[in-house]
């Protein structure tokens, strides 16, 4: 029945979104990691998504999965602080190149996502459930 | 004896089968929310419903192991929705469109699991002689 099929879709959904989520916690956790070099420092991450394609006779729906986590090619910051244990000779300190609204406004969206997704996958266990009982007294 | 009961039984189980199916699409366009040139699709239940109903065969015939038989009627039906505003990623899903479709989707195949009980208790009446 094609409709446990939705739950593999959902369920692939649910798994991406939630690397989605890992990456702006790791982003927001390492964002005032300090190195003394540029090549040190802390990259943002990001994953990118990809269709997860299956079997050519299933209507061609397909789920979702995670291609790869990039690497934000920004720079990162520098700050001059001379005092700072980690700082080089010219007294600059290399912080990651994390923007906080960014990650939150990325946050927001992975886990609305997440809540869509789960609400489709609740709706369609309940209608198998129904199914289950057609025909019953 | 089979026909008996398709007849009996009306559109309600083709419906039925093609209202999953639509379900499946319009999870698998919420799961592709945020995939980059992902194309959001939906069923044309009419045109897929109809066509159940007038091809009673379903797939083309084959006779002969090597033979491909052909879709569904429901991936045949399947189109791709005009998308709402433009994006930077190619991706056309609006997670509100979908969203309203599914709850809608939803409901129809309620309904359908609905019509066929009632049908199905009315063949057992039948049976029965009540």
């Amino acid at each position: 029945m094609s409709l446990f099929n939705v739950l593999d879709v959902s369920g692939s959904a649910l798994s991406a979104q939630s690397v989605r989520l890992n990456t702006v916690a790791s982003n927001l956790a390492n964002a005032e990691v300090a190195s003394t070099t540029a090549d040190g420092a802390y990259r943002p991450r990001q994953p990118v998504f990809a269709e997860l394609l299956r079997a050519a006779g299933q209507n061609g729906t397909s789920g979702v999965r995670v291609a790869g986590i990039t690497e934000s090619p920004l720079p990162p910051r520098m700050e001059h602080m001379p005092g700072h244990p980690l700082a080089n000779e010219d007294g600059y300190v290399f912080f990651p190149a994390v923007n906080p609204v960014e990650e939150m406004a990325n946050m927001m969206s992975a886990s609305r996502s997440y809540q869509n997704n789960v609400e489709v996958m609740n709706t369609v266990k309940q209608l198998m459930l129904r199914t289950l009982q057609l025909g019953q007294r | 004896m089979n026909n008996v009961i398709d007849k009996a039984l009306g559109i309600h189980p083709h419906a039925l089968s093609i209202g999953a199916k639509r379900l499946e699409t319009l999870a698998a366009n919420m799961a592709n929310a945020d995939t980059p040139h992902y194309k959001a699709r939906d069923i044309d239940f009419r045109a897929a419903l109809s066509h159940a109903m007038t091809t009673s065969a379903g797939a083309l015939q084959t006779r002969h192991q090597h033979h491909i038989g052909g879709g569904d009627t429901a991936s045949e039906a399947t189109l791709y929705r005009t998308p709402t505003h433009p994006s930077l990623d190619g991706n056309t899903v609006d997670t509100q469109l979908e969203q309203a479709a599914f709850a809608e989707a939803a409901v129809r195949y309620q309904a359908s699991l609905d019509f066929l009980s009632r049908r199905i208790d009315g063949l057992r009446k039948a049976l029965r002689g009540d």
